[in-house]
C-alpha cells in the first residue's frame, strides 16, 4: 500500500470480554495464540493440549500424549505442527491435522517450562527447570538436541526465539541472549522476584503481565506506568497471550480461557452460536 | 476478524461433549458377558411361552417371584365363583404385548392406509398360491367374492390420473425403437444379437409410436420372492387348469432366469405373445402330454436370445428385475432407459450419471522420419591390433568410433584412484594394500610360495605342491632364523633392518614419534640419525652421535637410537597414516572450566538497586552455536571452522586426592610372576635417560633421591662381585635365573617393580606394528623375529618395548642365542655417567612424570663421583653377561641394604622425608633392616593388592606429615 499510514492512534487495549471458553481440561497452564492468531492453544493440567478456534471458541482438536501437565505450547508458522512441553520432561512435536505425536523429545532432566519454535519451525527451543535450554532439530530424527545451552544457573522459565537470537529467562535472575550471528552470549541481569507470564502487546507499546490478584496489568513500555488494569477474575491469571497483530488478548484463569478484544463483537451472532 | 470468521462457518446443533481423555479406554466386552436384558433388567432368554422368544415369567420361572400360584377355586354363598373365561392374553407376558410380541397393543397402520402396492403383491401372491395350491382356484373364488377395497394411497393416485398397471412418474414420449437399436448397435462390441423372429412382433409394436402420445413409465414390479416351500423340483409348475383344458396361451419354454417372475408376469398379462406350446398341460415333469403333438419341443431348444449377449451393455427391460429380467425386456436398449422411464430402471444403490463419461482423446503416434528403417545396424568392430594405426584411426573416424573411444570410461569402470583424481582429492598416504605392510622378507617368502605353487600347478600334483610349499615355508623360516641370529651378532643389532625400514618409501619422519623429547640435544641427535637413515647412510648411527661423549655414553646412545628407530620405524607410521590421532586426550587431571566467568552477582545486584542498568548489569561472552543450529536458522556460522560448541572452556588442574594415590601406587611395586624372569635384564638398565631429572623437585622427589645412591653403589659392588664369580663359571651352564639366584625373597621382590612398570609402559606405548605382524606374518617368522628382538632388546629398559620380550622365558633366550647379547648395554647401568643427568626439568604436577621418575635404576646423585666408571663401561662381557647380571642383582640387593643403612646416616633431611612418608606404613618390617622394610612395604603396595583402607590411612598420614 502506497498510502501513508494514518495518524498514529492511541493504542487500543483489549478490555472487552469477548468470550469465555471453558476448556474442561483442568487448570490451564498456558494459553497461546498460534502464529496468525486465529487459533488458540490451551495447555491443560489434565495432560492434554487443545486447539480452539479463536473466533468462536469451539474445540477443534485435543492432543493427548503427555504424561503430565502440559506447561507450554507453540504453533509452527505454517500451522502444520505444534510443539508442547510438559512436566513429564518431554517435548512433543504434534502433527496438527492428525493429532498424532510426530516426535517425542526426551533429554531434559526436569520439567520443561517453555517451548518455542524458531521462525521456520526447524528448531524447537525448550527451556527446562534443569537449567538448560535445548535446541531440537525437527528435521532429522536425531534423538539428541542440536545444542544444549546450559549456562543458566537455575531453571529456565521462558525462552523466546527470534530470527537469529535465542532469549532465555532463568530463575537465576538473568536473561541470556544467544546471538547466533555474532556468536555471542549476552547476559543481562534482572531482579524479579516471581515470574508469571508476561508479553508485549501487538505493537510493542505495552507490557502485559499476569498477576496473582486476578488482574492483567498493562504497563506502558516506555513510561513504565500502569495504563490499564484489566480485571479478569478472582483467581490468579495463569497465563496470557497477545494476538500477533490485533488488539486481542487471551487470559487463562483456572479452567477457562478468556478472549478479550478492543471492541465488543457483535455478540448476537456469538451468543447464538454458543 | 471474528465477524468474518463467523460468517464463514455454519454450526449445526450443539457440539458433543468432548471425549474425556482421562477415562480409560473401554475394553471390549467379552462374548460371555454380552447379555441381553429386557426393560426390567431381566436376562432375556430364548424361550418363552408365546413369543417363542424371550423369557417368560419371572426369571425363567412362571408368574412371580413366588412362582406361579394356581388359582384357587373359592366359592361362597355371597360370592359365587363365576365362570372364568380366560383369554390367551391372560397367560401372556408383558413382552408379548409389546411391539414385537404376539399380541402387540400398539397403534398400527390399518389396511386402509397401507400402500396399495403391498396389497396387489399380496393378491398376486395369493393368486399364485392358488395356482400351486392343491385345489386350484379356490382362492380365486375368494378374490372374486372379497369386497373391492382400495387403500387411500391408491385412491389418491387414481385421482391424480394414475391407472393400475402403470408406473408412477411423469409421462414421457417414447422414442422410436429403431434409433435405439442403431444406437445400441454402436455400443455392442461382441457378437450382435441374433435376429429373433419371436421378438420381432414386439419390436414392431414398439416402433409404432405416435408423436403426440405420451406414455406412463412402466410399472415397477418388485421381484416377488415367493418362498419355495414345496417339495417339487426347481422350476416345477403344476398343471394350470386353464391351460390344460383350454389350450390357451400358456407358458413358453422354461426360462432359466425368469422362473417365478415369469409366472407373475404371465399372471399380470404383461407377457408378450410368445412362441408357445399348443398343448394344454405343460409341466416339465409330465413330458409330452397327450394333447401335445410337438415332439420336437421335448428337447427344449433354448434360444440364445434368452441370454444376455452383452455384458452389462444393455439394461434388461425396465430394470424391474435386475439382470434376471424376462427375455422380452432384454431387447430394450439404452436409449429407452435414458428417457422418462428412468425412474424404475436404476439398480438399487446406483444413480444415473448426470454427465456422460468423458471420451478419452487418443493422440496419433508421432510421425516417423521418412528415412527411418526399423532395423538396427551394428557397427563393425575395428580390430586395432591387426590394422595399422593410421588405418585404424581412419576406420574409427569413419564409423564414429573415435568419440566413443576418447570418451571417458563409465563411472563404474573407474577405480578408486581415478575417481579420486577426478574429484581432486589428495591421495591417501598410507600403503595401498595390506601387502605393503609386510616385510620384504615376508613378501619374498610369499612370492616364493606363489612361484612354487605355480610350479606345482603345472605339475598338476596337489600333494607334491603342498609338500613343496611346506618345505619352502620351513626353509624360509630356517633361513630367517639363522639370518636373524647372525644379524643380531653385530654391536648394533637390527641396524640394517632399521636402515631398510627407514629407507622404505612409506617412511614418514615428520610424523614419527619423538622418543627423546625431554632431552633436546639427544632428540636432535636422534633426528639427525633418522634423517640419515632415510637418506640411506650406512654409518648413520656413528655419524650422528656426539663425538664429545664418552665411549660408554655413545655406546649406550647408539643402542637406544637403534632400538628407538626399530620401535618407531616407519612401517608403523605408514599404518598410522590410516588412523588419526585422538582429538581429545583423556586427561583426568584436568577439569573443564568456562573460560570466562560471569561477573560478581553482588555487584550486579547493587547496580540494579542503584537503577544503573546497562553495562554494569550485563556480560558478554563468546558463544559458539552449533553448526547445525546455524544451518537451521539460516545464518552463517559465526565461527566457521571451530569445532567448539557453546562457551569456550579452559582446562584446569584438578586438585584431587587421586593425584596422591597414584603416586603411592606407582612407587612400590613388586614383581609379578614374570618379574623374576626379566628382572636381570631390565632392572640394571632401567631408564637412565628419563631418570635423572634434577630440575624436577617435587616433595616426593626427595625420598627418591635418597634411594638412588644406594642403588648405584650396590650395583657397583655387585657387579664387581659377579664379575669375579662369573669368570670362573662356564657361560653355557646357566642356572634358572630366579629361584637359584634369589636367596632372600625380600631382595628379589624389591626389583621387579621396575619391570612391571615397564610392562605397563609398554602397553601404552606399544606401536601397532606388532599387532599387524602378529596378524600377517606367519608364526615361525614371528617366533624368530621376536626372539631376535628379544635379544636385541633384552636389556632394553626405558621407553616402550614390546611386551613379548618379557614373556619369552629364560630358556628361549638361553637356548637360542646366548651369545647374541649386545655388549655395550651390559655395562650401562653401572656406568651411569653424571653427564646424563642434566635433563629437562619437568613439570612436577604431571603424574606421568612422577611415575617415570619412580622406576629405573636409581642414579647416583650428581655430586657423587665414580672413579671406576670408565673401567666398567668398557668391559665387554659377552656370554657371561646375563648370568652376571642376575648375580649382580642379587648381590646388588644385598649391597643395597647395607648401603641404605649407611646412607641413612649420611643423609639428613632428605632421608627423613622419606622416612616420614614411610613411617605410617606398618612397622612390622622391623625384622629386617630399614632398607628392606622399605622394600617390604613396597611389595605390599602392589596396585592390585592395595586396599582402600590402606590407601586412606596412608593418605591421611601423608596429610598429617605435610602439615607438621
Amino acid at each position: 500500500m502506497a498510502f501513508p499510514l494514518p495518524r498514529p492512534q492511541p493504542p487500543q487495549l483489549p478490555h472487552h470480554l469477548l468470550r469465555t471458553v471453558d476448556c474442561k481440561q483442568g487448570a490451564i497452564r498456558a494459553v497461546r495464540f498460534n502464529a496468525d492468531g486465529n487459533y488458540i492453544l490451551s495447555c491443560g493440567g489434565d495432560k492434554t493440549l487443545r486447539l480452539w478456534s479463536a473466533s468462536r471458541g469451539t474445540l477443534l482438536k485435543t492432543y493427548s500424549g503427555h504424561g503430565y501437565e502440559v506447561l507450554d505450547a507453540d504453533g509452527a508458522f505454517d500451522n502444520s505442527h505444534i510443539c508442547s512441553c510438559s512436566s513429564d520432561k518431554t517435548v512433543i512435536l504434534w502433527d496438527v491435522a492428525s493429532g498424532l505425536v510426530s516426535r517425542k523429545l526426551r533429554g531434559h532432566a526436569g520439567k520443561v517450562n517453555c517451548v518455542r519454535f524458531n521462525e521456520e519451525a526447524t528448531v524447537i527451543v525448550s527451556g527446562s527447570i534443569d537449567g538448560s535450554v535445548r535446541c531440537w532439530d525437527t528435521r532429522s530424527r536425531r534423538p539428541e538436541p542440536i545444542q544444549v545451552l546450559d549456562e543458566a544457573r537455575d531453571g529456565v522459565s521462558s525462552v523466546k526465539v527470534s530470527e537469529y537470537e535465542l532469549l532465555s529467562g532463568s530463575v537465576d535472575g538473568r536473561v541470556r541472549r544467544y546471538d547466533l550471528r555474532m556468536g555471542q552470549l549476552y547476559t543481562g541481569h534482572k531482579n524479579t522476584s516471581y515470574k508469571l507470564d508476561c508479553c508485549l502487546s501487538h505493537k510493542d507499546t505495552h507490557v502485559l503481565s499476569c498477576s496473582e490478584d486476578g488482574y492483567v496489568y498493562f504497563w506502558d513500555l516506555v513510561e513504565g506506568s500502569v495504563s490499564l488494569k484489566l480485571p479478569v477474575g478472582k483467581a490468579t491469571v495463569q497465563s496470557l497471550s497477545f494476538h500477533p497483530s490485533e488488539p486481542r488478548l487471551l487470559t487463562a484463569m483456572e479452567g477457562s480461557v478468556k478472549v478479550w478484544g478492543a471492541e465488543p463483537e457483535d455478540t448476537v451472532e456469538d451468543q447464538g452460536q454458543q | 476478524m471474528a465477524d468474518s470468521d463467523t460468517e464463514d462457518f455454519v454450526t449445526y446443533g450443539t457440539p458433543l461433549d468432548p471425549i474425556e481423555e482421562d477415562e480409560p479406554l473401554k475394553k471390549p466386552v467379552p462374548l460371555h458377558d454380552q447379555t441381553v436384558k429386557d426393560e426390567k433388567g431381566r436376562f432375556k432368554r430364548f424361550h418363552g411361552a408365546f413369543t417363542g422368544g424371550f423369557s417368560a415369567g419371572y426369571f425363567n420361572t412362571v408368574g412371580s417371584k413366588e412362582g406361579w400360584a394356581p388359582s384357587t377355586f373359592v366359592s361362597s354363598r355371597q360370592q359365587k365363583a363365576g365362570k372364568v373365561n380366560s383369554r390367551p392374553e391372560d397367560f401372556m407376558d408383558d413382552e408379548d404385548f409389546s411391539e414385537h410380541g404376539i399380541a402387540p397393543r400398539e397403534i398400527t397402520t390399518t389396511e386402509d392406509f397401507t400402500s396399495g402396492r403391498q396389497d396387489t403383491i399380496r393378491d398376486k401372491a395369493r393368486a399364485l398360491n392358488s395356482l400351486v395350491a392343491p385345489i386350484p382356484g379356490d382362492t380365486v373364488l375368494e378374490d372374486l367374492i372379497a369386497p373391492a377395497r382400495t387403500s387411500v394411497g391408491v385412491e389418491m393416485l387414481k385421482k391424480m390420473g394414475w391407472k393400475e398397471g402403470q408406473g408412477i412418474g411423469p409421462r414421457a414420449k417414447r422414442k422410436p425403437r429403431k434409433q435405439n437399436v442403431a444406437e445400441a448397435g454402436t455400443r455392442i462390441y461382441s457378437c450382435a444379437l441374433p435376429p429373433n423372429g419371436s421378438e420381432e412382433s414386439e419390436e414392431e409394436e414398439d416402433e409404432y409410436t405416435p408423436e403426440n402420445v405420451t406414455f406412463a413409465p412402466k410399472d415397477v414390479m418388485p421381484i416377488d420372492f415367493t418362498p419355495k416351500d414345496d417339495p417339487h423340483g426347481l422350476g416345477y409348475r403344476g398343471l394350470d387348469p386353464h391351460q390344460a383344458l383350454t389350450g390357451l396361451p400358456g407358458m413358453g419354454h422354461i426360462d432359466l432366469f425368469t422362473l417365478d417372475s415369469d409366472r407373475t408376469s404371465n399372471l399380470l398379462g404383461t407377457g408378450g405373445p410368445k412362441h408357445r406350446r399348443k398343448g394344454g398341460i405343460s409341466g416339465e415333469a409330465f413330458g409330452v402330454g397327450a394333447l401335445e403333438d410337438a415332439d420336437a419341443d421335448i428337447y427344449d431348444r433354448d434360444a440364445l436370445s434368452n441370454y444376455d449377449s452383452v455384458l452389462g451393455g444393455e439394461e434388461p427391460g425396465d430394470g424391474l428385475f435386475g439382470w434376471t429380467a424376462p427375455a422380452q425386456y432384454n431387447k430394450k436398449t439404452k436409449g429407452s432407459s435414458r428417457d422418462a422411464s428412468y425412474l424404475g430402471k436404476i439398480l438399487e444403490g446406483f444413480t444415473l450419471a448426470s454427465q456422460a463419461s468423458e471420451i478419452k482423446t487418443i493422440f496419433p503416434p508421432p510421425e516417423l522420419p521418412r528415412n527411418y528403417r526399423p532395423v538396427h545396424y551394428f557397427r563393425p568392430v575395428v580390430d586395432l591390433a591387426s590394422t595399422s594405426p593410421m588405418v585404424a584411426q581412419v576406420l574409427m573416424e569413419s564409423k564414429g568410433h573415435m568419440p566413443q573411444q576418447t570418451q571417458e570410461k563409465g563411472r563404474h569402470q573407474l577405480d578408486a584412484s581415478q575417481r579420486r583424481d577426478l574429484l581432486g582429492e589428495s591421495s591417501l598416504t598410507g600403503p595401498a594394500s595390506v601387502f605393503d605392510l609386510l616385510d620384504n622378507k615376508d613378501k619374498e617368502r610369499l612370492e616364493g610360495i606363489r612361484r612354487l605353487a605355480g610350479v606345482g600347478a603345472s605339475g598338476a600334483m596337489t600333494e607334491e605342491r603342498r609338500a613343496a610349499v611346506v618345505a619352502a615355508g620351513v626353509a624360509a623360516a630356517a633361513a630367517k632364523a639363522s639370518q636373524s641370529a647372525l644379524s643380531s651378532l653385530p654391536q648394533t643389532p637390527g641396524s640394517e633392518e632399521v636402515l631398510s625400514a627407514w629407507r622404505s618409501p612409506t617412511a614418514d619422519t615428520s610424523r614419527s614419534f619423538r622418543p627423546f623429547e625431554k632431552n633436546p640435544p639427544k632428540q636432535a641427535r636422534y633426528d639427525q640419525y633418522i634423517s640419515k637413515l632415510k637418506q640411506g647412510h650406512k654409518d648413520a648411527l656413528e655419524s650422528s652421535l656426539d663425538g664429545s661423549m664418552t665411549e660408554w655414553e655413545r655406546g649406550r646412545e647408539r643402542d637406544e637410537f637403534v632400538r628407538a628407530a626399530m620401535l618407531y620405524k616407519p612401517s608403523s607410521s605408514s599404518l598410522s597414516s590410516r588412523f588419526t590421532r585422538a582429538k581429545h586426550e583423556d586427561n583426568e587431571d584436568m577439569v573443564e572450566v568456562a573460560q570466562e566467568q560471569e561477573g560478581d552477582v553482588n555487584d550486579k545486584q547493587s547496580a540494579v538497586k542503584m537503577k544503573m542498568f546497562g553495562k554494569l548489569t550485563r556480560d558478554t561472552f563468546e558463544w559458539h552455536p552449533d553448526k547445525l543450529l546455524c544451518k537451521r536458522f539460516n545464518i552463517p556460522d559465526p565461527y566457521p571452522g571451530s569445532g567448539l560448541v557453546g562457551l569456550p572452556k579452559v582446562k584446569k588442574d584438578k586438585y584431587s586426592v587421586f593425584n596422591f594415590l597414584t603416586l603411592t601406587d606407582s612407587r612400590p611395586e613388586s614383581g609379578g610372576p614374570m618379574g623374576a624372569q626379566s628382572q636381570p635384564d631390565s632392572s640394571p638398565l632401567a631408564g637412565p635417560p628419563k631418570r635423572a631429572e634434577p630440575g624436577k623437585k617435587s616433595r616426593w622427589d626427595m625420598s627418591e633421591r635418597a634411594g638412588q645412591p644406594k642403588d648405584a653403589l650396590s650395583e657397583f659392588l655387585s657387579e664387581a662381585r659377579s664379575e669375579a664369580s662369573t669368570s670362573q663359571q662356564p657361560a653355557s651352564s646357566q642356572p634358572a635365573p630366579a629361584p637359584s639366584l634369589t636367596p632372600e625373597p625380600p631382595a628379589l621382590s624389591q626389583l621387579p617393580p621396575e619391570t612391571q612398570q615397564l610392562q605397563e609402559e609398554e602397553e601404552e606405548s606399544r606401536p601397532p606394528m606388532d599387532l599387524f605382524k602378529a596378524i600377517f606374518a606367519s608364526s615361525s617368522d614371528e617366533k624368530s623375529s621376536s626372539s631376535s628382538e628379544d635379544n636385541s632388546e633384552e636389556e632394553d629398559d626405558e621407553d616402550g618395548h614390546r611386551q613379548m620380550e618379557l614373556q619369552p622365558p629364560g630358556p628361549l633366550n638361553t637356548g637360542m642365542d646366548p651369545s647374541a647379547l649386545p655388549v655395550p648395554s651390559s655395562a650401562a647401568p653401572e656406568a651411569k655417567p653424571p653427564p646424563e643427568q642434566p635433563k629437562l626439568p619437568a613439570a612436577p604436577s604431571k603424574e606421568q612424570r612422577q611415575e617415570e621418575e619412580e622406576f629405573g635404576p636409581k642414579l647416583p646423585p650428581p655430586t657423587s663421583s665414580w672413579p671406576q666408571l670408565p673401567a666398567s663401561s668398557s668391559v665387554p662381557q659377552g656370554d657371561a653377561h646375563k648370568k652376571k647380571c642376575k648375580e649382580k642383582h642379587k648381590s646388588k640387593k644385598e649391597a643395597k641394604k647395607k648401603h641404605k643403612k649407611k646412607h641413612k646416616k649420611h643423609k639428613g633431611k632428605k632421608e627423613k622425608k622419606k622416612e616420614k612418608k614411610k613411617k605410617p606404613i606398618p612397622e612390622e618390617s622391623d625384622s629386617t633392616s630399614d632398607g628392606s622394610a622399605d622394600s617390604d612395604s613396597d611389595a605390599d603396595d602392589l596396585p592390585g593388592s592395595i586396599s582402600t583402607e590402606q590407601l586412606l590411612t596412608r593418605l591421611k598420614s601423608l596429610r598429617g606429615k605435610k602439615y607438621e
